[in-house]
């Protein structure tokens, strides 16, 4: 991996939003939630039609082929030169960085993949929002996903945008860069290794006391509001977009 | 009890359920973290001897074949005697040979993972040699007929009391105590004596500088110093990866290594190894002979492929397992190779074939935590799905790796194949995701592995792509037209 400096673009008037599968299927409120706070800043948020995955889980579980496949049909979706915010720090990953693994040789690929900001990066270092906190005093905790932290290098942006809710206690949990184990067919193939990380996630974000823990990739959550579930805590996830429409109280886009 | 790497499921399962096992890994694990973490507190700084050990490893790779001709030649200038083994076996025949040569009865051996990997100890134990292992690690190891599980801190998986316990049990008059340093001494004073009887020495080798012949090796007891210097024949053994150009390149190697390793600033000994014992007068201490064995053993396949060849940057320092958050929960007999955690799970492949190995690139979350503290940059999460890809391989495709294709399952394949048809097609996807969600109260109901711990996942009444369906059309010319600009 060569030290790549990261240039961010100035605000731009529209962005695309690339929802994911899994804010897709199971949290689409993400996706509303995300929309309205970048409305909010002034942006026009296009959300083309035809979205489906990214490829990820074909290409971590070896075949790249498939991958290469959906990552093109995915391409040809943002046809316009906007920046594509997008909610989840592992899919960030396989745009940002795998895609130009799949297909080396292409321009454009490299050219697609500069345009792809994971969602809280886009808030800090694009818009550089300010948040006015409406909401509760409340403790909370965030979890980074491994893919946000290590490959695009965004574990701060959440801590950033947290601690501009005056009214927001952000509390570290133990091993807070350790993995939650869930690695996509990881958590099936080797079952009971990702059952023994995710243990220990759920075990470290509990002892926070906190009643919920913040996310920005819903992998993880799907994982760790699995095993809470599973292990009858009350603590749960939601993601940052959520969360920081909620303590900001924004009207809904919808 | 040996482990092996077919049986990974169920070993790391066994070792999973194993409390002492857990709880000696974890607190290893953070101690070790923790002084790596003591010695690099900038990143900054990290990252910039990183990138120039990375060059120095990926330069002496790309030249290798001249390096080693020019470490052969000079180390023979200096009266090394160089052995070349293509397989363990090969190596163990050179090394037993040279020990009859010599009539040598008794072995000790310094810490080496190249011999762990050719399993020494087991050939010449057949053949009815005692080969003594001398550092502290390895010798509890062997005192307990075990193999190191981790490639740095052999004993790591035992606690002070089972050490005790071994020691009480296997060495004649001692009693059971957990004072580390009343352990250590009981273990010098064996040890000691057999220093002085041994007539041959055997050690690993870190570095081999091919322009002056020198071979170094990296230790803080002492015992590689005395292995290879007090019996009258020294033999190392390496792997043929260990060789690099100049002198010049082990400041910044060897300062990575040993903050990499143990979280200090240099080890208590660092051996310059240029020869046997001069001639005449002038010496009269150190080996009369020294002999070199430079092992292949699967790394020229590895090195065949531009990609996979980054495998042989490695330093073993062992960073990557101590990172590693599934080493630190199953610990390294799991695994069942010699190289346990992430290096293990992308060399053993060349070492063993994937056939034996299939379960080891699967082993991991890619979460990266290897590749950032590897001080070679090397980029394991790459490289475990590579040969991920590798093992899924359909007959037809040929490829540089021994036992490519072996994990091909071809439901697998289909599933992969159908799952990429309908990504492909958004009408499809939509009927797929609509269906699932209809679906969502009889979801619970059907149990996979994930639901080792977890709840079932459920899906919303409605996709976002159905909630944005309007939005959605209206947005997509807004940015077609964008791009006419
Ligand atoms: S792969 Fe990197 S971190 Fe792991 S042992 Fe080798 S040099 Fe160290």
């Amino acid at each position: 991996m060569s030290l790549e400096v990261k240039l961010y673009p100035s605000k731009p008037e529209k962005v695309y939003l690339y929802g994911t599968c899994l804010v897709n299927s199971f949290s689409p409120e993400t996706g509303l939630d995300a929309i309205a706070l970048l409305e909010a800043e002034g942006l026009e948020v296009l959300y083309p039609e035809g979205q489906t995955c990214c490829g990820q889980p074909a290409y971590n579980a070896g075949y790249a082929d498939e991958a290469l496949k959906v990552a093109q049909s995915q391409m040809a979706l943002f046809p316009g030169d906007w920046p594509i915010v997008i909610l989840s720090g592992s899919c960030g990953g396989m745009m940002r960085k795998h895609y130009r693994e799949l297909a080396p040789e292409d321009d454009q690929v490299a050219a697609f993949a500069r345009r792809i900001f994971e969602f809280s990066e886009f808030l800090v270092h694009c818009l550089q929002v300010q948040l006015v906190d409406r909401g509760e005093p409340e403790s909370v905790t965030l979890h980074t996903s491994c893919s946000g932290r290590r490959e695009l290098g965004i574990h701060d942006t959440g801590v950033a945008l947290l601690s501009q809710l005056s009214r927001v206690d952000l509390v570290e949990h133990a091993y807070a860069t350790e993995c939650c184990g869930f690695g996509g067919t990881f958590s099936v193939k080797q079952a009971d290794i990702s059952s023994a990380m995710v243990a220990d996630k759920g075990q470290h974000l509990n002892d926070t006391g906190c009643r919920r823990y913040v996310s920005t990739d819903w992998g993880c959550m799907l994982n760790i509001n699995g095993h809470l579930e599973y292990a009858q805590r009350d603590l749960r996830g939601l993601h940052l977009a959520s969360y920081l429409r909620e303590r900001t109280k924004l009207e809904g886009a919808e | 009890m040996h482990s092996t790497p077919t049986a990974f499921k169920a070993q790391a399962k066994a070792a999973l359920a194993d409390p002492v096992i857990r709880q000696n890994f974890r607190g290893a694990m953070d101690f070790l973290r923790g002084k790596r973490q003591g010695v690099f507190p900038e990143q900054a700084e990290f990252k910039a001897l990183q990138a120039c050990a990375e060059t120095i490893k990926q330069q002496a790779l790309d030249d290798l074949p001249q390096l080693l001709e020019l470490l052969e030649q000079n180390c023979t200038r200096n009266g090394i005697q160089v052995h070349w083994a293509e397989s363990a076996q090969e190596a163990n025949e050179i090394i037993d040979g040279l020990i009859d040569q010599h009539d040598g009865t008794q072995v000790v051996k310094g810490k080496s993972m190249a011999t762990e990997e050719i399993e020494l100890n087991d050939y010449l134990g057949a053949r009815g040699k005692d080969c003594i292992e001398t550092d502290m690690g390895e010798y509890i190891v062997q005192l307990a007929g075990e193999h190191p599980s981790h490639i740095i801190m052999p004993a790591i998986h035992k606690n002070a009391e089972e050490i005790g316990q071994l020691f009480h049990e296997k060495v004649a008059g001692v009693d059971y105590t957990t004072d580390v340093d009343t352990l250590i001494n009981i273990g010098r004073t064996q040890l000691r004596e057999r220093f002085m009887a041994a007539d041959i020495g055997i050690t690993g080798v870190n570095f081999a500088v091919a322009e002056t012949g020198t071979l170094c090796l990296v230790e803080n007891e002492g015992n590689g110093r005395m292995v290879s210097t007090v019996p009258s024949v020294h033999i190392a053994v390496s792997g043929i990866e260990k060789v690099i150009a100049s002198l010049q390149d082990t400041p910044p190697l060897l300062s990575l290594l040993t903050r990499s390793a143990t979280g200090q600033i240099i080890t208590t000994y660092f051996n310059m190894i240029s020869g046997p014992r001069g001639y005449g007068e002038a010496e009269r201490d150190g080996p009369k002979e020294v002999h070199l064995v430079l092992i292949d053993n699967g790394r020229t396949q590895a090195y065949a492929d531009e990609q996979f060849r980054k495998t042989l940057s490695c330093i073993r320092c062992g960073a990557c397992m101590n990172h590693c958050p599934v080493y630190t929960r199953i610990g390294g007999h799991a695994y069942g190779t010699v190289y346990p955690g992430p290096i293990g799970q992308i060399i053993s492949p060349h070492l063993l074939g994937l056939e034996q190995t299939n379960d080891l690139p699967t082993a991991s979350s890619l979460c990266g935590a290897c590749e950032e503290v590897c001080p070679v940059n090397i980029p394991i999460p790459n490289l475990l799905q590579r040969l991920r890809r590798q093992s899924n391989l359909g007959r037809e495709a040929s490829t540089g790796i021994r036992g490519a294709g072996s994990a091909r399952s071809g439901l697998e394949a289909l599933v992969w194949k159908s799952w990429r048809w309908a990504c492909c097609r958004p009408w499809a996807y939509g009927v797929v995701t609509r269906v699932v969600a209809l679906a969502r109260p009889l979801l619970g109901l059907v149990k996979t592995p994930w639901n080792k711990g977890r709840a079932t996942p459920r899906p919303a009444p409605k996709t976002l792509n159905q909630l944005l369906k309007h939005r959605a059309t209206g947005s997509n010319r807004t940015g077609g037209a964008h791009g006419n600009h």
